[in-house]
């Protein structure tokens, strides 16, 4: 039987990187999962992963979130932004050698609709304030996903910050 | 090698329907997940999930942010559980809902974990929530099905089936 849950592509950094892309994602899965665990340069807590889908910069990415920071709950928002926002990652003033855990999961990203993204996750840190994070996103191109570009927002990411896409078929 | 992680049964919508049914679901998996993906006939409107068609033992605590405040609430002794519990969805804009059901071929209580994103480009909801299912019969059947209205053409549902060994 073939593979339901299969890994298309990983990327573990050895050195920093600005950005890490994955392309020529074939169109024959049903779903695309993104699991990340990374960490920037930032001189903060928190920075942010930029999503960008088929390298479309264009003002088609929105989104709600819903983040919690250890005594607070509170909810964001966004649209018409250039990328997806809102994806948190550890910046460079957690706990040294502390990654963030994210998923993001693309249903029928090879469909003719637009596309939708969950996201969950959670900063890491034995400190200070760190997330635990939802979002529910929603990219406004009808084209199947071929590629996807994750870009640290302020900072680059660190070297040991890992990357893992995996599609999944239905049948 | 036995598959880990195993599509069980997919249904994708040529026609407006108001209900989809997973029945006959083997034992043989160790947890369930259900992935919705798709649009209903009227934004104000519920999405209903049970099990084995009951009606009785329901109870789910959620937490919700619209984009501009975070909320909380707790259905209890309810008929089914209701993943986008605030109104969540759209006539036009895809909402993904994803379940999982754990252990749920086990003699205990069942447990879920429910998953709505919903953006419209300027509203929406984000939901997480946690679920409950006062029965201790194996699931051998889901059913999906909106409270009032129907699910649009094209809304696909997969039942997956994930094994721990």
């Amino acid at each position: 039987m073939p593979s339901t849950y299969t890994l298309i592509s990983s990327n573990v950094l050895t050195g920093s990187a600005a950005s890490v892309t994955f392309s020529a994602i074939p169109s024959t899965y049903t779903d695309l999962v993104l699991r990340i665990s990374a960490r920037t340069a930032r001189a903060a807590v928190v920075d942010r992963i930029q999503v960008n889908v088929n390298s479309l910069t264009t003002a088609i990415y929105s989104m709600r979130g819903l983040l919690g920071d250890g005594s607070t709950a509170s909810s964001n928002s966004d649209s018409a932004q250039t990328f997806a926002n809102f994806v948190y990652t550890n910046g460079n003033t957690t706990t040294s050698n502390t990654f963030s855990t994210t998923e993001l999961y693309l249903p029928n990203y090879a469909g003719s609709t637009n596309k939708v993204m969950s996201v969950v996750g959670a900063t890491e840190d034995n400190a200070t304030a760190n997330y635990e994070y939802a979002g529910a996103h929603l990219i406004g191109t009808t084209s199947a996903i071929s590629s996807i570009t994750l870009t640290g927002l302020v900072s680059s990411f660190v070297s040991g910050s890992s990357f893992y896409l995996y599609g999944i078929k239905n049948s | 090698m036995p598959a880990t992680y195993e599509p069980i049964a997919t249904t994708t919508l040529g026609s407006a329907t108001k209900s989809i049914t997973f029945s006959s679901i083997a034992s043989s998996w160790t947890d369930l997940r259900i992935v919705l993906v798709g649009t209903i006939q009227t934004a104000a409107d519920y999405i209903e999930i049970t099990f084995n068609g009951s009606t009785t033992g329901y109870s789910w605590t959620r937490m919700s942010g619209d984009g501009s405040a975070a909320a909380s609430g707790r259905i209890t002794s309810n008929t089914k559980w209701v993943p986008n519990f605030p109104l969540a969805g759209s006539t036009t804009v895809p909402m993904l809902i994803t379940t999982d059901i754990f252990s749920y071929a086990g003699s205990t209580f069942k447990t879920g974990l429910m998953e709505t994103s919903a953006d419209l480009n300027g509203s929406g909801l984000v939901i997480r929530g946690v679920g409950l299912w006062q029965n201790t019969a194996a699931i051998t059947s889901v059913k999906l099905e909106v409270q009032t209205y129907n699910f649009n053409t094209g809304t696909t549902a997969t039942l997956y089936g994930i094994k721990n060994a």
